[in-house]
């Protein structure tokens, strides 16, 4: 199939692998950001065609694993009310919070809706005007232009029963907290593309430079993947640390200026919580000005209430720090499952811990 | 008082039925296994075949039942009434079985268009038809509106062995070489496409059609088959891994020999969905003696159904139990089981 046949080729592939064996000469420790990334990685076997002085880390992948649980709380406790349609993205779903996750309160009898996009939510909003839809609007810089539009939308329509409970997150400050961490691994990123085609990645160039560290701009598929790798160890070798984009076909390097406008319009820089991270200053957009009253936390003055502290041997944590691999962890393929999980990465799609799951499970028992 | 003895799937687990306890993945796997076996145990059922054995007067029948809850009834290529033919006659022929007779019965909710049902009706009758199959005899129900879904349709059917035939999962042996008689997916992704609708250039056709002319077709031509699956609901991936697990046999497919359309790979790409996991409805996995995998796809491409049918890979000695993939690019890994519905990914 076109667009997709020639990044996938077996010849090219093999040339690209021969020419990073060729190049590296000594240990070197990478990150890819992106969960689709990490997941490429795994379902290809690239992970374990890769010299053996390439070490990937796993980065905090996808916006769905570093939701915080009380997050998930608030949904849980909206799709409970019988006047509110919970309405979310897929992979959303699984994911545990506290006490139980999204699916299961479908099975309760809770309306909880899947969709394809946010447009989508509103018009569920316009169909039932009757119930109060709430949009669980969660993403990295991806999905924030799109979930953005639609409180546009909304204001322009006066849709006054449409919310958003957003955990929207930032992808260049949690690269900034993983690369001054003092128990830090890494030595370059694998940085990710859908992210940098709506932000452009100047923002990395100043990490690049101020932590010293190369940074290449990727995609996801195994070519764009291995020549993104490439391109970074031959950094890494020549001690140069620059932020490049491999991504070209998509990324710019001032991104896309309607996306970045309109989220600027729409959404406020704050704090937030990352699961198994902790708070990363100015790392999350929250609705402001007159889009602040689709905001489901202020419309239904949600409280925040803290999970409660549980004892767990998972080590979802490290995981998305890129400290420890999913296979280090004591419950990985016994007590965590992704039928019964333990922490987020195991059931996100895009979860690191899914990955090795699903894709690599022989690998990790030998 | 009535004693109800404690439930095998833990409550503290899933305290409700989940959709994905439906979804032919691992999920549906652990009601099957925890739930259902024990309970009616009986070594006619443990083989977990597409349908039960059974030796009568002399002869081998087949029997087999299944539920049809599609949602829409109606979808390019086929609607609930085929479906509800062809998904059985297919799983008799799974068994190495010419289908020959079927139930019919319909639960329908009320206010449903009567022109609907009988759309539906008429359907069944031209697939039966097709298929070579009696409707011998049936039920009908109706519920109040909303308690259904418009219609559900279960059918029972009872096919004759093939005389010499023996398929199952106990007969896979290292060196088979594993066919897949049509192209992946297209019946899930013309239903997928409908629901999320998605407009495309030309709309997805489901491949909902009766296989058995082809395993016939395998046998007269002296074609040792081992084991027979149509990969229904969970994909050729859930099939895989039923007959890795139940033979003790390790699997190796190819993933540059996996016949997926363009526009089935174009859906599973905007979607986020693996082909390897999507249903389909009209092709089937043969296992068959080594090295007669080459001519059972020649078999297969005299027929119109059989056209894509290729040697997509082999039983193997290594890794017992567990389906492995050599990629595009010439790495390795393994084709789980799903673990859910396969979910949209976001980004």
């Amino acid at each position: 199939m076109r667009y997709l046949d020639e990044y996938r080729d077996g010849d090219a592939a093999r040339k690209l692998l021969d020419a990073i064996a060729s190049a590296v000469t000594q240990p070197w420790t990478i990150m890819e950001v992106c969960g689709s990334q990490t997941h490429c990685f795994l379902k290809y076997g690239i992970d374990r065609m890769l010299p053996e002085h390439v070490a990937l880390i796993h980065g905090p992948g996808g916006p769905v694993c570093v939701t915080p649980v009380e997050i998930i709380d608030q949904a849980i406790a909206l799709a409970l009310r019988p006047d509110v349609i919970l309405v979310s993205y897929g992979d959303m779903l699984r994911v545990p919070g506290s006490a139980k996750d999204l699916l299961s309160v479908k099975a309760e009898g809770g309306d909880v809706r899947m969709v394809y996009s946010p447009l989508d939510a509103l018009k569920l909003a316009r169909e039932h005007p009757d119930r109060k839809v709430v949009f669980f609007a969660i993403g990295f810089e991806t999905t924030a232009p799109a979930n953005a539009m639609a409180a546009v939308v909304a204001e322009r329509e006066g849709i006054d029963n449409f919310f958003m409970l957003t955990s929207h997150v930032l992808v260049p400050p949690a690269l900034e907290a993983i690369a001054s961490a003092p128990d830090n691994r890494v030595q370059g990123f694998l940085a990710p593309g859908h992210v940098c085609t709506v932000t452009g990645y100047v923002d990395y160039e100043r990490l690049a430079e101020r932590y010293r560290m190369p940074i290449v701009v990727s995609g996801f598929e195994p070519l764009d993947l291995l020549q993104a790798t490439y391109m970074l160890v031959q950094q890494l070798e020549a001690g140069r640390h620059e932020a490049e984009n491999q991504y070209s076909r998509s990324v710019k390097r001032e991104g896309n200026p309607q996306a970045l406008a309109i989220m600027d319009s729409v959404f406020e820089v704050v704090d937030h919580g990352w699961r198994g991270i902790g708070v990363i200053p100015r790392s999350g957009l929250r609705l402001k000005g007159p889009y602040a009253r689709f905001d489901a936390t202020r419309a239904f003055s949600l409280d925040t209430v803290a999970a409660p502290a549980t004892e767990s041997v998972c080590i979802a944590g490290l995981v998305l720090r890129g400290i420890r691999k999913p296979v280090d962890c004591p419950a990985f393929g016994s007590d965590c499952t992704p039928e019964h999980c333990l922490g987020a990465p195991m059931v996100s799609s895009e979860g690191a811990c899914a990955a090795y799951y699903h894709y690599a499970r022989q690998e990790a028992a030998r | 008082m009535t004693f109800f003895p404690e439930c095998p799937l833990p409550l503290d687990e899933y305290p409700r039925v989940l959709l994905a306890h439906g979804g032919g993945g691992r999920l549906t796997q652990n009601l099957i296994e925890r739930v259902l076996l024990p309970s009616f145990d009986n070594p006619f059922l443990a083989p977990l075949h597409d349908g039960a054995l059974l030796d009568v007067d002399g002869g081998r029948l087949a029997f087999t039942t299944d539920s049809y809850v599609v949602q829409p009834p109606f979808f390019p290529g086929g609607d609930i009434g085929r479906l509800a033919v062809f998904g059985t006659a297919n799983d008799l022929a799974m068994c190495g079985a010419r289908p020959l007779y079927l139930s019919c019965s319909l639960i329908i909710e009320e206010g449903l268009p009567m022109e609907d049902l009988w759309r539906v009706i008429v359907s069944m009758k031209e697939a039966a038809v097709e298929a070579g199959v009696q409707v011998v005899t049936g039920d009908s129900k109706v519920v109040e509106r909303g308690k259904g879904d418009g219609v559900f349709i279960n059918t029972a059917g009872i096919g004759a062995v093939l005389s010499g035939l023996d398929v199952g999962s106990q007969r896979v042996q290292p060196g088979d070489e594993i066919v897949l008689s049509g192209s992946l997916g297209r019946h899930g992704i013309a239903i997928m496409a409908l629901r999320e609708g998605l407009s495309l250039d030309a709309a997805i056709e489901s491949d909902s059609a009766p296989v058995f002319p082809l395993v016939e077709a395998l046998v007269d031509e002296g074609i040792d088959i081992h084991m027979l699956r149509d990969p229904t609901r969970g994909g050729v991936s859930s099939s895989l891994n039923e007959i890795a697990g139940k033979s003790g046999a390790g699997i190796v497919i190819e993933e540059s020999r996996l016949p997926v359309g363009p526009e089935v790979q174009g859906v599973c790409e905007i979607l986020g969905l693996d082909p390897l996991y999507v249903a389909n409805e009209g092709n089937f996995l043969a296992f068959v003696g080594a090295g007669q995998g080459e001519r059972a796809v020649e078999v297969l491409r005299g027929y119109s159904l059989g056209r894509e049918a290729v040697v997509i890979g082999r039983a193997v000695e290594e890794h017992p139990g567990v389906v492995i993939m050599k990629t595009l690019i010439g790495g390795e890994r393994i084709v789980d089981v799903m673990s859910g519905e396969q979910l949209p990914r976001i980004c």
